[in-house]
């Protein structure tokens, strides 16, 4: 293959250079119906899953019809995404904060056509292309990271534990029989890019062991005193250490204060953590970011460990069905898995839905680990 | 033939969700086959040494990249994530496999149009795998080679009049709900005031001026269906002062059974004829409505806005008039310090197009000015708000405390007076203090 220049000169990087345009404006993108009537939408009804219909002061109506997507997606998908909005959305898509597509069209004698044709699109595989649904009091797409894909730190991967999760949870998918809306997410490290700490259930991947120290090039590819300054539980110290006769500049680790958060190792490659056994998933629930009845909440950790059982984590998808089966029999209307649980207390959902409770699950991590404690003789047998 | 046998990742094409292991074997074949007689500038078998470095992670259970060296397009601090693979050997095409982000236009709508021209560009210069979105909003493009990512910039700048996203100690792209564009919810234009902020902040946002990764993220209600409350260190969230906009007749149309209750949002299970007592009524957390006499009442005035009741009656019950934002600052993940919510800084503030968002661009300033002058190496806002308290963000932005701004008072009564605030001052003279207290 020979080099194609795009008219870039090494040599005069600053030559016909354009910088800081930032992204196209949005109105570029607008389908006519929403430029028309931005501002001025008066309501709007889920038809059925996956189906919305936005009615405007104007009399217009835009009907959406909402797909999941992998959010690792080829090119060639991108296309026949865009091939299905050339034949039936005048050109026009959109997608949402949790990675699903939107297809809309101004009419509604455009939308069975449009619905069975994204239907009827499978992979060579056999699973669907452009599954319709992810609204309402149902399970939508769930929003995560890189994992083993493309990320440097990831305790377990991220597009195949969602896969597993999705299939698992599909009908629910595309169906709204839950009290609410359930928000899945998923982080591969502490460092959550997937921000899973607010989600009715969040998978989280986490490392149990400390880092390794590779001595040898410790001191060549690291700034000791940041890699230790980077540890929130000052575990790692300097040390020199002697090897093959010569003395190098390394860090000490005091494994009992890891709590293996990997920080380290993102300011150290010398200071590797991943490991088989060591690493898995951790599930939390409870959490939301809406403020509609009650303030949002932080999800809490509720199965401390699952290990990473490529490549369909049967354990992990097992315990996601027993959390949803429990929550969609036992919650009220409305209610979030979060504020459910606050109902009926945290030991009776560890009663409901038969996850043990074990030291782990108590919070010892600094001073908001106090308020966490049961400072009540209110409590259920 | 595909290059690596992934018997693993084989198991993950079957079910009925969209496959990405599919997928990808879909983008390496169609690479292989190279219809279009593609020029690739990467290696044409890319996609078949991601899917085997993949299999070997399925098989042994952890990553094979490694920490990103220093790549990026001149003059930008971020944008551009350098990855390498730990078995370049074995894998030689995924060996330099880089990500680039590109800001997403606010509200993510596109053509057709753009998006193709995307995609026969990351066709040409990389590896055509991408991710629709990363996690903070960006199109993120998977997977390309040093030598192809200025070429790739030149492009994207000249030809698509588009520019990259942001990385590292930035700001990052910032992202928003669908908001007016097709939410009747919506209490100001999420789309304008991201795209302003995105455009008038470039600077910020392509070099690396601050302690950490700062995010902006905008939500035109507080159903913050963009999650801002809980993932940005400034959320702009909207609310309105006046009363909630009551169409009685709708009211009683749901009440009949005619309209469903949630727009539909439960119509998957029989949950019984809607009880508006029961579902509106005692559920409203400030229990500031009544329904009598075939009438509802509001008693704004003791109102949170928590939406639920305009939720579950969206042809009934709209947010008031007189909107703007309510502006929190401080969320993050737990690295390091445990997970942080947004904090309210700012109860409301006009949304003024206007004037250029002038307003609300003098709290932004005055914060990035305190945490800028303030704040350690990867210190996020919100963990400099715990570490200097809230009175010293108050003090820097000129806010006058509220008591909107807390839970609840303090418990205990360990106040930082200062001497200002104290009658005489600090300054005593211990003689004289001595003459009526003998030592």
């Amino acid at each position: 293959m020979a080099f194609i220049s795009s008219g870039y000169n090494p040599d005069k990087p600053m030559e016909n250079r354009i910088t800081d345009i930032g992204p196209r404006h949005y109105e570029e993108f607008y389908p006519e119906v929403i430029k028309k009537n931005k501002g001025k939408w008066l309501y709007h009804e889920i038809l059925k899953p996956g189906v919305l219909v936005h009615v405007a002061e104007s009399g217009d109506e835009v009907y959406t019809v909402r797909v999941g997507g992998a959010r690792l997606m080829s090119i060639t998908h991108i296309r026949e995404i865009c091939e299905i909005a050339d034949k039936h959305c005048d050109g026009h898509l959109r997608f949402t904060t949790r990675n699903n597509i939107e297809f809309m069209v101004d009419d509604k004698s455009k939308v069975d056509a449009l619905i069975k044709d994204l239907e009827a699109r499978k992979f060579d595989g056999g699973s669907f292309k452009f599954p319709v649904g992810g609204t309402g009091a149902g399970i939508t797409n769930i929003v995560h990271t890189q994992g083993w894909v493309h990320c440097h730190t990831p305790a377990t991967d991220a597009s195949g534990p969602v896969k597993a999760a999705m299939d698992e949870l599909f009908t629910d998918f595309q169906s709204m029989r839950m009290p609410a809306h359930v928000r899945i997410a998923l982080g591969c490290c502490l460092n959550m890019c997937g921000a899973v700490h607010c989600s009715d259930i969040a998978i989280l991947g986490y490392h149990r062991k400390p880092p390794m120290v590779d001595h040898a090039y410790l001191d060549k590819t690291c700034e000791v005193p940041l890699a230790i300054a980077a540890c929130p539980t000052a575990a790692l110290k300097p040390k020199k250490v002697d090897l093959d006769g010569t003395t190098v500049n390394s860090i000490e680790v005091n494994k009992e204060r890891c709590m293996f958060c990997g920080n380290c190792y993102t300011m150290c490659p010398s200071l590797p953590l991943s490991d088989k056994e060591g690493d898995g998933i951790v599930l939390m629930v409870g959490g939301k970011v809406s403020n509609r009845i009650s303030a949002p909440k932080f999800s809490k950790v509720v199965v401390s460990f699952i290990p990473n059982e490529t490549p369909r984590w049967p354990s992990m998808t097992a315990q996601l069905r027993n959390i949803v089966e429990t929550y969609a029999k036992d919650a009220r209307k409305y209610e979030r898995l979060g504020e459910w649980a606050e109902r009926i207390g945290w030991e009776r959902f560890f009663d409901k839905t038969g996850l043990e409770f074990s030291h782990h699950l108590i919070d010892d991590f600094r001073d908001p680990a106090y308020y966490t404690w049961r400072q009540t003789t209110n409590f259920k047998f | 033939m595909a290059k690596h046998k992934t018997p693993l990742l084989d198991q993950l094409e079957s079910g009925p969700w969209p496959s990405f292991v599919s997928d990808l074997k879909q983008e390496a074949a169609a690479r292989a086959k190279n219809e279009k007689n593609v020029e690739y500038q990467i290696s044409q078998d890319v996609v078949e040494d991601l899917l085997g470095v993949l299999e070997l992670s399925y098989k042994d259970g952890t990553t094979h990249w490694k920490h990103g060296g220093i790549v990026g397009v001149f003059g930008y601090g971020g944008g551009v994530i350098g990855r390498y693979c730990d078995q370049p050997g074995l894998f030689p095409g995924v060996a330099h496999f880089h990500t680039i982000r590109v800001a997403q236009p606010a509200g993510k709508f596109y053509t057709t149009e753009y998006l193709k021209q995307l995609c026969d560009l990351w066709d040409l210069r990389g590896s055509g795998l991408t991710n629709m979105h990363g996690s903070t909003g960006d199109i993120i493009l998977l997977g390309t080679t040093t030598p192809q990512i200025e070429e790739f910039f030149f492009e994207l700048t000249h030809n698509m009049n588009q520019d990259l996203g942001g990385s590292g100690s930035n700001l990052r792209t910032p992202a928003d709900c669908i908001g007016q564009a097709r939410c009747e919810f919506a209490c100001y234009d999420t789309q304008d005031l991201c795209h302003t902020l995105t455009n008038d902040y470039q600077d910020e946002l392509h070099r690396p001026a601050f302690p950490y990764k700062f995010k902006f993220k905008f939500d035109g209600c507080p159903n913050c269906c963009v999650a801002s409350i809980a993932r940005s260190d400034m959320s702009f969230i909207g609310t309105w002062k006046d009363d909630i906009r009551i169409d009685q007749d709708a009211v009683a149309g749901y009440v009949k059974g005619e309209f469903k209750p949630n727009a539909g949002a439960h119509s998957g299970r029989d949950w019984g004829a809607f009880d508006i007592q029961k579902e509106v009524i005692a559920l409203c957390p400030t229990e500031c409505m009544k329904y009598e006499n075939g009438k509802l009442e509001i008693d704004n005035k003791e109102c949170t806005r928590c939406m639920h009741c305009i939720n579950v009656m969206p042809r009934a019950l709209k947010p008031g008039k007189e909107t703007g934002l309510s502006i929190l600052v401080g969320a993050k993940a737990p690295i390091l310090d445990g997970a942080q919510m947004g904090s309210l800084l700012v109860p409301f503030v006009e949304v003024n197009k206007e004037n250029g968002y002038e307003e609300i661009k003098e709290v932004v300033e005055a914060i990035w000015d305190w945490w800028m002058e303030e704040g350690k190496n990867r210190e996020r806002l919100g963990e400099l708000m715990k570490r200097q308290g809230f009175q010293k963000m108050l003090e820097a932005t000129n806010i006058k405390p509220v008591a909107q701004h807390v839970q609840e008072p303090r418990t205990n009564p360990y106040i930082f007076w200062k001497e200002e605030e104290v009658e005489g001052g600090w300054e005593r003279d211990v003689n004289e203090f001595r003459k009526n207290h003998l030592r």
